[in-house]
């Protein structure tokens, strides 16, 4: 078996783990509706998650996304407050407006070779602050358009409900899956998170390829904006504080290694499956603080770091085996 | 021919790295290219490949001008290298190296069955039965190699480079490596091959061509060649102008006290133990190929590398020498063979860079006056006679030659009683060449003891008392007096006609 599998089969292993002790102890927890509750709840985070993926495995980060998504529900409420655009035509604005973000903060990186971590925190600041210029308040979103998308589901058997926003989560790891692993644009971002100089020698347009990254992940922050913005029906500035390192944290709970070059976006969805599944658990229990979340997501981080660390150690002790 | 180099010429700040060189390859031939560090080897193939510009001369492939101005477009071209560090991405799998960039695909999605199917098409004919769908990383580096030979062979298919292929392979992998290149040799493609293991170079090549100094020495074919004209080659005659010390037959009487003796230093793998006596005001030289192990035994000396069992110690009883540290403590110098990574911060200017080693021994609490830094400063400026309108300017904008005298002057400042200078007139010009080894003689008559390591064997012989050759890891010859004369150190480098040797890994 491949060894690069590991981190994956782990993070499955423990997912299905996890769920079956907090179902055995609220028998509750095993339907559909908590089912359909942790993909609608999460459903933000793992659109962000998925274009996360992408940046981290060609070894970067990008810090932007928690600012991009709070940035999108204000920019959506004010325009559909304050102009006559259908939603649909808001929609796509910001979606090509984030995405032409995501695309200069990834020419700065390349044509500055700025490291990743200064530029997007830089654009970290910039959108929160952007947000705050268009409203200082949350601002309610109410159109015809929100009501249908919030009311739009599936009633699962068990009267679970699969949401729009839910099914449009997975639809995006869907696509997401087969950018990293079955496309050009994907092998070169494996082949950056390998080594820039190598990925260079092999013919990869690393300019072209840096740009598109991170192009891609502002478009997935503007569609985890949209998403959210659906969810909580409002814009507000102060939103999706921190939504960057969860978002990493999912990232790298999924198996990703946080250097670049391995990892799988379904393990990401798991990642957030993971983290939203250890919060329904807090809520069952009742007499938990809600900090426990931090605490057992920070337990789990640690966990996968010695994991990686492992397993790239064993990975040097079979190579020499055999060699 | 299929690939013609002519008055091939490039440039760098204060060295000529290639002046004029001619070299030709030919279809179905492995071309070996020889050379000492610096020689221009690695320019040459740089320029070859794209990383560099040419300044000037040709380069005609298959009859046709190329310049190519990057690796991609050198591939495009049929031009195809593999370096010692193998250029593949470990982390993806073998059959996504091989097919990377050309991947089988419909609507732009990837199909991995084809993908692999075609991978293990290309490595057909190469010996390796492997599962391609694995990563590239859980394979031993021979293997990486050979993919990336068959990489490289199908993307460009005219031109092989290997550079320093075999560097860290061992014994049985390096056989295997060579068994595949015979065989694309007798495939019709003309593959370059750059290594100093002189035992591969005559097992592999149909023809050398040895570079010095950035200038072509010989291109001549193996059957014509044999170790010892090589080297002779490779380490050759420059400085013809430099005079040649006194000797005398016996030195036991010229010679200065005892300074420091080392016993059993060595390590094993690295070098094996040997032991040395340093005397007052005597030039000490490590003579041999790059490789033989002389920069390590330096290293060892120098508490760089630590001796498994020897000890230290001086006329006043044993020292300690486990660090750099500790040896600077105890009034060792040592300028590296790389000056711009371990010698030199080329962004402080000369003074901050002459005061380093002295302020590091003092400790950062105590900083040196600033007054005491501008003497010093232009005390070795003037003593050194080191070329620059101003103690402020940044050492990365010197010459060479300059760069190296404000190394020494670092340690200078250090007083040693024993000081190592590894290659210390490595690509500097002639003026300032001559210059350096005044020096020398200078320092070693005011009493301090100086070990010089250098591949060219006329530097030695006009400054060094006492020549220790280094092979294979071993010291095996030490020569005083009359004996320090270029022949005998070459044929103590060359071996009494050293029988083919394997395992260098």
């Amino acid at each position: 078996m491949n060894p690069r599998t590991f981190p994956l089969l782990a993070t499955i292993a423990i997912f299905v783990i996890a769920y079956t002790l907090c179902a055995a102890q609220f028998p509750t927890l095993f339907s559909t509706r908590v089912a359909g509750n942790l993909l609608t709840d999460n459903a933000y985070l793992g659109i962000v998650a998925v274009g996360m993926t992408l940046v981290i495995l060609s070894g970067g980060i990008d810090l932007s996304v928690g600012s991009v998504i709070a940035f999108s529900g204000v920019f959506i409420a004010v325009l559909l407050r304050d102009t006559g655009l259908h939603p649909i035509a808001v929609f796509a604005l910001l979606l090509g407006l984030t995405t032409l973000f995501g695309a200069a903060m990834g020419g700065v990186i390349d044509w500055l070779a700025m490291p990743p971590f200064i530029v997007t925190l830089a654009g970290m600041f910039l959108v929160r602050g952007l947000a705050y210029m268009l409203s200082i308040e949350s601002v309610p979103i109410d159109t015809p358009m929100y009501d249908m998308l919030q009311k739009a589901y599936y009633l699962m058997p068990g009267k679970g409900r699969l949401t729009f926003i839910g099914v449009l989560m997975l639809l995006v790891v869907a696509i997401g899956t087969v950018v990293a692993h079955r496309t050009r644009f994907g092998a070169s971002t494996f082949a950056l998170g390998g080594g820039i100089a190598t990925a260079r020698l092999m013919g990869v347009n690393v300019r072209q390829t840096t740009v598109q990254i991170y192009a891609f992940s502002g478009f997935m922050s503007g569609l985890a904006g949209i998403v959210f913005s659906i969810y909580t029906g409002s814009g507000y500035p102060l939103a999706a504080v921190g939504t960057e390192l969860t978002a990493i944290a999912a990232v790298v709970i999924g198996g990703t290694l946080l250097s670049g070059g391995a990892g799988y976006v379904f393990g990401t969805l798991i990642g957030v499956l993971t983290m939203g599944l250890i919060q329904t658990y807090i809520v069952f229990d009742g007499t938990l603080s809600s900090w426990w979340t931090k605490i057992v997501i920070g337990a789990l981080l640690l966990t996968f770091i010695l994991l990686q660390k492992m397993l790239v150690h064993l990975s040097n002790r079979n190579r020499k085996a055999l060699g | 021919m299929l690939l013609t180099i002519q008055s091939l010429s490039k440039s760098f700040p204060g060295t000529k790295a290639l002046d004029g060189v001619d070299f030709e390859l030919a279809s179905g031939e492995v071309h070996a290219l020889l050379g000492e560090n610096g020689a221009g080897k690695s320019t040459l193939i740089k320029c070859l490949t794209g990383a560099y510009n040419r300044d000037g001369g040709e380069i005609r492939l298959g009859g046709e001008t190329i310049s190519p101005s990057s690796t991609a477009e050198a591939q495009d071209l049929g031009i195809g290298t593999v370096y010692q560090e193998v250029n593949l991405l470990p982390n993806l799998t073998v059959a996504q190296n091989l097919t990377f960039g050309r991947e089988p695909r419909r609507f732009g999605i990837i199909n991995s069955r084809l993908q692999k199917l075609e991978a293990r098409e290309m490595l057909q004919g190469y010996g390796l039965e492997i599962d391609v769908g694995r990563d590239l990383s859980s394979y031993s580096l021979a293997i990486q190699q050979i993919v990336a030979i068959a990489r490289a062979v199908a993307v460009s298919g005219k031109v092989l480079i290997l550079d320093e292929p075999t560097a860290s392979l061992d014994a049985a992998e390096v056989k295997m490596l060579f068994d595949v290149v015979r065989k694309l040799r007798d495939q019709g493609l003309g593959i370059v091959f750059v290594s100093h293991f002189l035992d591969q170079v005559f097992d592999l090549s149909d023809r050398m061509t040895v570079l010095r100094n950035g200038k072509l020495v010989v291109t001549e074919r193996a059957e014509n060649l044999n170790r010892m004209s090589l080297i002779q080659h490779m380490l050759g005659r420059e400085l013809e102008s430099v005079e040649a010390k006194e000797r005398v037959d016996d030195v036991t009487e010229t010679r200065g006290k005892e300074l420091i003796y080392f016993n059993d230093m060595g390590h094993s793998g690295v070098v094996e133990p040997f032991d040395l006596t340093i005397y007052e005001g005597e030039v000490l030289a490590f003579a041999g190929l790059l490789g033989s192990g002389r920069t390590e035994s330096a290293e060892l000396l120098f508490g760089l590398r630590r001796s498994q069992k020897g000890t230290v110690s001086d006329t006043n009883g044993p020292l300690t020498i486990d660090t750099s540290r500790a040896a600077i403590g105890a009034g060792f110098g040592f300028a590296p063979e790389d000056r711009k990574t371990s010698g030199i911060v080329a962004e402080l200017s000369i003074r901050e860079n002459i005061i380093l080693a002295l302020q590091a021994q003092r400790g950062w609490a105590r900083p040196m006056p600033r007054s005491e830094q501008d003497r010093l400063a232009s005390y070795f400026i003037t003593k050194l006679d080191i070329r620059t309108s101003d103690a402020e300017k940044a050492i990365g904008d010197l010459s060479g030659g300059n760069q190296q005298k404000v190394v020494l002057a670092r340690w200078l400042a250090m007083n040693p009683r024993f000081l190592i200078l590894d290659e210390p007139t490595r690509g500097i010009d002639v003026g300032a060449h001559a210059a350096i080894l005044e020096l020398v003689d200078q320092l070693t008559a005011e009493g301090m003891a100086v070990l010089i390591i250098s591949s060219e064997l006329d530097e030695l012989v006009a400054v060094a008392d006492r020549v220790i050759v280094v092979r294979d890891r071993c010291h095996v010859t030490e020569l005083t007096g009359t004996a320090v004369k270029t022949d005998t150190i070459l044929q103590a480098i060359a071996g009494s006609n050293a029988p083919n040797k394997e395992a260098h890994s």
